[in-house]
Formats: structure tokens, C-alpha cells, sequence
């Protein structure tokens, strides 16, 4: 108490966030964990404690499970692409090109348009109708006499590795454009983060410019990757509004939380949509977690 | 002046900025705390004015756009003109085909502060609002207005729940329509629009041939709609109505055969990029001469026909399109209907009650429904007023046999339905007739009870 004069005033200054927060973001977390073991099954508030019925149903539940299935195959290419696109277009940049701040631009600014619009879009672009209605991309392939390669896209309901349905890789296709300059960004940085003279130090031990980078630059870059991993990962396990606008309400192309939406909206089942919510925000944490605890590690031996 | 006294200044200086800031916050805190408070005491205190004395009906619904807004408007113009002593409040939530009403109409009902009435599709929509508590039944209003001797007595006992009516239908639409383009027919060399399933078959075989869309479909709840009339032809008025019955049993060769006739349709003659079409882009397709048949609820008709003005595509019926009833239910009305109900605590209870009253009234019904391109519930309205297919379509109401619509809310309670689209997006995927039809066996069980 003695030493109040020191910490007061900037836990005073900090608490409004504080409460905020406490009621706002914990408050309601724990709240919509009650909801998730209630029996709140329809419009009327009902708030009857049933235990874990809801996630028992859920894991019965095909439909659920098919929509994990599509959210790891949205994941996985939604990942590797933007890290392989987001690393390439900054080695480019690195290399040094002229106009570097106008490419830049151009790489970062479908980050700026929402997905709401970006899945407008592409919805158009992907558009699946065959022979003489064919639009979009698979217009463009038939004229180009690539007529193999036009395709279902979204709607694609083959399987993958055993996994439903093949159609999420083509919707992860929007995804990738709109952030892979984002991770571009990041690289940039990262690359721009290795100090010249380590660069220089290893050319005037004779090292050739491919292994410039692939023993002193790319080894730097391991953090970045990680950061990128958690941003998209934890962007693709929310992803919403892209798939909405573009597959609107159908199973075909649901994830997650499209589903929880669903429970909520269409059916009123509050249980299971809080159910789904608190298993969505497991999921994040399951990213997150493990992430901060590395990085406030790493700033404390730093 | 030492360096000592002046680190010295400069830590008291930023200890007096912060405290400053501190300052600031508290008060701002305050102000916003106490201005919500305000706002939250002055919402109380007009809705207890207006309780006493200033009558007002506010009407909750999803119509915002189109020929259902206009039929609203021409509805809110005759009431504000007979009752200028309680105007109407038009409380319309956009989107969502109604979903994103229903959720904001839930919140308000849960916090006892529900409007003076609700749009609600009628029959099994509104069984969550029943066994709530949230919505009186309405017999006295049926009865003071002679309402019973006006509407096909199948209407009011589907949409009845233990022998009550909860709900004024304002209009009737039809889902089991065929629509089919004359000059494809023409040019596919079917001769007459098929009546039975065998005849559709065949029908569907020569448009293929001929190169177009045999049955032109759109996204997934248009395929539901496709499977409910599908399965109506293949089992019958009785049949159909029987599944939704306590104990009703799913696993018979009636479904067995009505499930296997729909995947035929989806494997075989529908077009491939369904998924991504909503129910106007498939109607289009047909119009357009590029595909067939169509199968799509009696909306289809207001699309096709209406204004270019209202994004519509002004074509002329029996001449650029034409219908009938699905294969095999001809004599069917697969039938929906938007209605509204009378909440209870609702704030102006005599206002809703007359409302109600009006909205069973040939006046309304004769306004509202040429506009919303729908027929009354009333059979004693003029058909004069109806456009071709309205006056087709009215004959057919008063003579048909009536079966309530699943996908439009009529047939089964949300849960049930929930659980019938799960299993139906499950089935679009793996086409598995076995498997689907235990998952349809299995919800009913679960909810055939309590429907």
C-alpha cells in the first residue's frame, strides 16, 4: 500500500479497459460456456443445466464433422499458398526491383477490400456453368483452349485424401489473393531484418548468393514464418463471411462457424451454436496459447 | 540547478500530467455511465406514455422489398386512413429470407417487449412461440369476424395446434409448380407438359436430347423444396400429411420411392451448377430457353411476369412461360402462407386484435395479395383482380386437396425441419437413398411427438 503512489495511477489508468474487458470479452466467453451446457434449445430462455450434451450431439453429428474436414482442407491450402506466394513476391521485392513502393502497394491492397466483397468476386470468377453459360475463369481457360482445366471450383464435391470436399481448396483460391501480400509484408521485413553485414561477411567468405540465403537469411525468417502461420491460421479458423459470399447457407460448403450461425439464426438452437462457438475459440486458443508463451519466452532471454 | 533537483521536477511534473489523465478518465467514465443511464430511463418512461394513452400498432415482419413491401404499404395506407387515431409503426428487419427477423424477434420477445403483432409463416413455424407462452390464440378472432366460413376448413385445421388458432393468414403461395418454356417443349418434341411421373421421365429424356437444362435447380433450400414435392407426388396428400403425424413412420417404401425418384432427378437431369444458382437464376434459365422445367413455388410467376423496373423479367405467361402442377400431384396445393399472430403482453392488445381483424378482411386480402403476387386464404375474394396464374391458381385452392409445405414452414417445428435440411445437405453430397432415409426416420422419431 505503502508504494500506491507508483502503481496507482497506472492501474487507475488501465482499469476502464480492464473491466471492459473482464465483462465484455471473459464475461461473455464464460457466459456463452454456460449457454453451450444448457438445455436453450429453442427461441424461449432456458438456462437448465444439461451438462455436455450439446458437444456429445455435435460429435455425432455428420454434418459437424464434414465441416471440420472442410475447414482443414480450406486451412492447409490457405496456409501453404499465402506463405509461398507472401515469401516469393518478398524474396522478389528483396532482390531489389525498380519501383519496389508501387509493387508493394499492388502486392498489400486486396488486403484492404473486405471478404464480404472479395467473395462477390470471386464468386463470379469461379463460376462453375458449363459450355455456353461458362463465365469467369473457365470462360477464360476455354478461350485460351485450356478447356481441361475449367472446373467445378467451390462446388467440387469430390473428396481429397479422404477428406470432403475438394471444392474448399478452390475457396481458399479468394483467401490466398487477399492476403498473401499481407505475408509478403511480414517477409519483407523479416528480410529486411538480417543485418547487411552478416550478408556481407558470408559473400566475402565466398559464399554464392543462393547460399547467402539459404544459410544466413532463410534461418532468420523462422520466426516470421511462425507469426504468419498463427495470423492465417487463426484467420482461417474463423473464416465466415468469404464462404457465406460465396456458398451462401449450403452444406456443400459449410464451416464451422457458417454452421454455428446456422443453429443460431435458422433454428434457434442456442446451445449448439454456443457449443460450436466454445469449440471454435478452443481451437484458436490451441494456436494462440502455445504462441504468446514462445514469444514472452523469447523476449525475456532477448 | 543540480541534475538531482531536476530529474526530480521532471518526475513530479509527469506524476501531476498522469494524475491529470487519471482525472480525465474518471469523468469521462462518469459521463458516459451516466448518459446511458439517462437513455435508458427515458426509453422506459415513453413506453409508459404511450401504454396510457398514445396508441400506436407496431408490426414486426420481413418484408422490405418487392411486391410484398408494396402490398404492406397499400395495407398500412388503409389502415392509417381507417384508424387515424393509432397509426402504424412498420417495423421491418431486411435479410435472410426472414432468418435475421426471427433472431431480433426472439431477443425482444425473451425481454417481454414483443410488438403489437409478428409475421410468422403459418402452421409449425410458430409451435416455438405457442409452447412458450409468446402468442395467444386467436379463435375469437376467427369466430367475432366469420372467418371460418371463408377459409377451406383443411387450412384452419392444418394450421391449427390442439384445436386453437394462433395466426391470420394474409395470403396463400403454392409450392408445387412445374414451370416449364413452351419453345423448348417445341422444340424437344414433348407435346404436352407431363401430368405423371412416367410422363416427366420421358419429357425430361427428350429435352436432354435436345440439348438443354432437362430440369433446371438452384441452390440447396430450392432442392428441398424439389425433394417436398417430389416426395408429395410420390405419396399422395394423405401420405404426405401422414409423416408429420405423432408416431409418424419414414422408413416405408412410399419414402423409399420417393427418395429414390429424386436422386434420379439430381443425377441425371438437373444442371450441374446448381449450388451456385439462387431460385430466379434457375427460373431464368427456363425463360431464357435453356432449360426445360423448373420446379420453384408460385414467387416464380412474379419474377417472370412483373415490372423490368422491379429487376423482373416482364414476360408473358402462356406465351414465354407456362406451368403446371408437378408430375403426379395435380389435385395437390402445396401450400404456405405468411401470417401474423398476437403476442402476449402485447402494448396495444385492442389494436393488434383489430388489425388482425382486417388483415382476414376481403379488403386487405383483395389489396394485398394482386401486389404481393399471391391469393387470398379467403375463397370468396373477386378474381378479377388476379393476374393469369392468380386465377388459375384460385380455382385449384378451392377445390384442391391441401398439403402444408416443409420447407416453408408449415409442415414441421424448427427442430425438426433442422434436422431434415442436415440431412438433406448430407444427402446432396453422397446421393445415399439408404442412409438418408434412416436419417430422416431417426428425426422423426425424435420429434413426431411433440410436433
Amino acid at each position: 500500500m505503502k508504494n500506491i503512489r507508483r502503481w496507482g495511477p497506472g492501474l487507475l489508468l488501465v482499469s476502464p479497459s480492464i473491466v471492459l474487458i473482464t465483462i465484455f470479452v471473459y464475461g461473455l466467453i464464460g457466459w456463452n460456456m454456460k449457454v453451450s451446457t444448457s438445455n436453450w434449445r429453442q427461441a424461449r430462455h432456458t438456462s437448465d443445466y444439461v451438462g455436455f450434451k450439446a458437444y456429445t450431439e455435435l460429435n455425432h453429428d455428420e454434418a459437424w464433422t464434414q465441416s471440420l474436414q472442410h475447414l482443414l482442407i480450406f486451412t492447409v491450402v490457405f496456409a501453404i499458398g499465402t506463405l509461398l506466394i507472401g515469401w516469393t513476391l518478398a524474396l522478389l521485392l528483396d532482390k531489389g526491383v525498380k519501383g519496389e513502393g508501387f509493387f508493394r502497394s499492388i502486392f498489400l491492397f486486396p488486403m484492404a477490400i473486405s471478404f464480404i466483397a472479395v467473395g462477390i468476386v470471386w464468386r463470379w470468377l469461379m463460376n462453375p456453368a458449363p459450355g455456353d453459360r461458362a463465365t469467369g475463369l473457365n470462360a477464360v481457360l476455354d478461350k485460351l483452349g485450356l478447356h481441361s482445366l475449367a472446373n467445378q471450383w467451390y462446388i467440387d464435391g469430390g473428396t481429397i485424401f479422404g477428406l470432403h470436399s475438394r471444392g474448399m481448396a478452390a475457396m481458399a483460391l479468394p483467401a490466398i489473393w487477399a492476403l498473401s501480400g499481407y505475408i509478403m509484408a511480414l517477409y519483407l521485413a523479416g528480410f529486411r531484418g538480417v543485418p547487411e553485414e552478416l550478408r556481407e561477411a558470408a559473400r566475402m567468405d565466398g559464399a554464392s548468393e543462393f547460399r547467402v540465403y539459404r544459410h544466413v537469411v532463410f534461418p532468420h525468417l523462422r520466426p516470421v514464418t511462425l507469426a504468419a502461420l498463427i495470423i492465417i491460421g487463426h484467420i482461417s479458423i474463423k473464416v465466415f463471411d468469404l464462404v457465406v459470399a460465396i456458398g451462401g447457407k449450403q452444406t456443400i460448403t459449410e464451416t464451422p462457424a457458417v454452421y454455428m450461425w446456422r443453429q443460431i439464426y435458422d433454428y434457434q438452437d442456442y446451445a449448439k451454436g454456443a457449443a460450436i462457438a466454445t469449440l471454435l475459440l478452443l481451437g484458436i486458443s490451441v494456436l494462440v496459447i502455445p504462441y504468446l508463451i514462445y514469444t514472452v519466452r523469447a523476449e525475456r532471454r532477448s | 540547478m543540480s541534475d538531482e533537483t531536476m530529474k526530480h521536477r521532471e518526475v513530479r511534473t509527469s506524476r501531476v500530467k498522469r494524475g491529470a489523465v487519471v482525472l480525465g478518465l474518471i469523468v469521462l467514465a462518469l459521463v458516459v455511465a451516466l448518459s446511458t443511464a439517462g437513455c435508458g430511463k427515458k426509453k422506459s418512461s415513453t413506453s409508459t406514455t404511450s401504454a396510457m394513452g398514445n396508441c400506436k400498432l407496431s408490426v414486426f415482419s420481413w418484408w422490405t422489398g418487392g411486391g410484398e413491401a408494396a402490398g404492406l404499404d397499400a395495407l398500412i395506407k388503409i389502415w392509417n386512413k381507417d384508424n387515424p387515431d393509432c397509426p402504424f409503426v412498420n417495423e421491418t428487419v431486411a435479410g435472410g429470407a426472414g432468418s435475421n427477423a426471427k433472431a431480433v424477434l426472439a431477443k425482444r420477445l425473451q425481454n417481454n417487449n414483443p410488438p403489437d403483432s409478428f409475421q410468422g409463416h403459418a402452421g409449425k413455424e410458430l409451435l416455438d412461440y405457442i409452447k412458450a407462452d409468446q402468442i395467444e390464440p386467436i379463435d375469437f378472432i376467427y369466430n367475432d369476424n366469420g372467418f371460418r366460413d371463408v377459409m377451406p376448413k383443411t387450412l384452419l385445421d392444418q394450421i391449427s395446434y390442439k384445436g386453437h388458432l394462433y395466426s391470420v393468414p394474409v395470403n396463400i403461395h403454392r409450392a408445387n409448380i412445374l414451370w416449364y418454356s413452351p419453345s423448348v417443349l417445341k422444340k424437344a418434341g414433348i407435346a404436352t407438359p407431363p401430368k405423371t411421373w412416367d410422363e416427366f421421365i420421358a419429357a425430361l429424356d427428350k429435352a436432354k436430347a435436345a440439348g438443354v437444362i432437362p430440369l433446371a435447380v438452384g441452390e440447396q433450400w430450392t432442392q428441398q423444396h424439389l425433394l417436398e414435392t417430389v416426395m408429395i407426388g410420390a405419396l399422395g396428400a394423405d401420405g404426405w400429411a401422414n409423416l408429420w403425424v405423432k408416431g409418424a413412420d419414414w422408413s416405408g417404401a412410399g419414402v423409399t420411392k420417393a427418395l429414390d425418384r429424386y436422386k434420379t432427378l439430381l443425377t441425371t437431369y438437373t444442371n450441374s451448377d446448381s449450388a451456385t444458382l439462387t431460385w430466379q437464376d434457375a427460373g431464368k434459365l427456363v425463360v431464357d430457353g435453356k432449360a426445360a422445367f423448373n420446379i420453384m413455388g408460385d414467387w416464380q410467376d412474379g419474377y417472370f411476369s412483373g415490372s423490368l423496373k422491379g429487376d423482373n423479367l416482364a414476360k408473358k405467361p402462356n406465351v414465354d412461360y407456362g406451368w403446371v402442377a408437378v408430375p403426379d400431384t395435380d389435385g395437390v396445393f402445396d401450400w404456405l402462407s405468411d401470417s401474423f399472430t398476437l403476442p402476449k403482453g402485447a402494448p396495444h392488445r385492442d389494436a393488434a386484435v383489430k388489425w388482425l381483424g382486417f388483415l382476414g378482411s376481403k379488403q386487405a386480402q383483395d389489396t394485398f395479395n394482386p401486389l404481393k403476387g399471391s391469393i387470398p386464404a379467403r375463397t370468396d375474394t373477386d378474381p378479377s383482380l388476379y393476374d393469369a396464374y392468380l386465377q388459375w391458381n384460385l380455382e385449384q385452392w378451392k377445390n384442391d386437396q391441401l398439403a402444408c409445405s416443409l420447407t416453408h414452414g408449415c409442415a414441421a417445428s424448427n427442430a425438426w425441419t433442422a434436422d431434415i435440411g442436415t440431412a438433406l445437405g448430407l444427402f446432396l453430397q453422397d446421393k445415399d437413398v439408404a442412409k438418408f432415409q434412416n436419417a430422416l426416420v431417426k428425426a422423426a422419431k425424435k420429434y413426431s411427438a411433440t410436433n
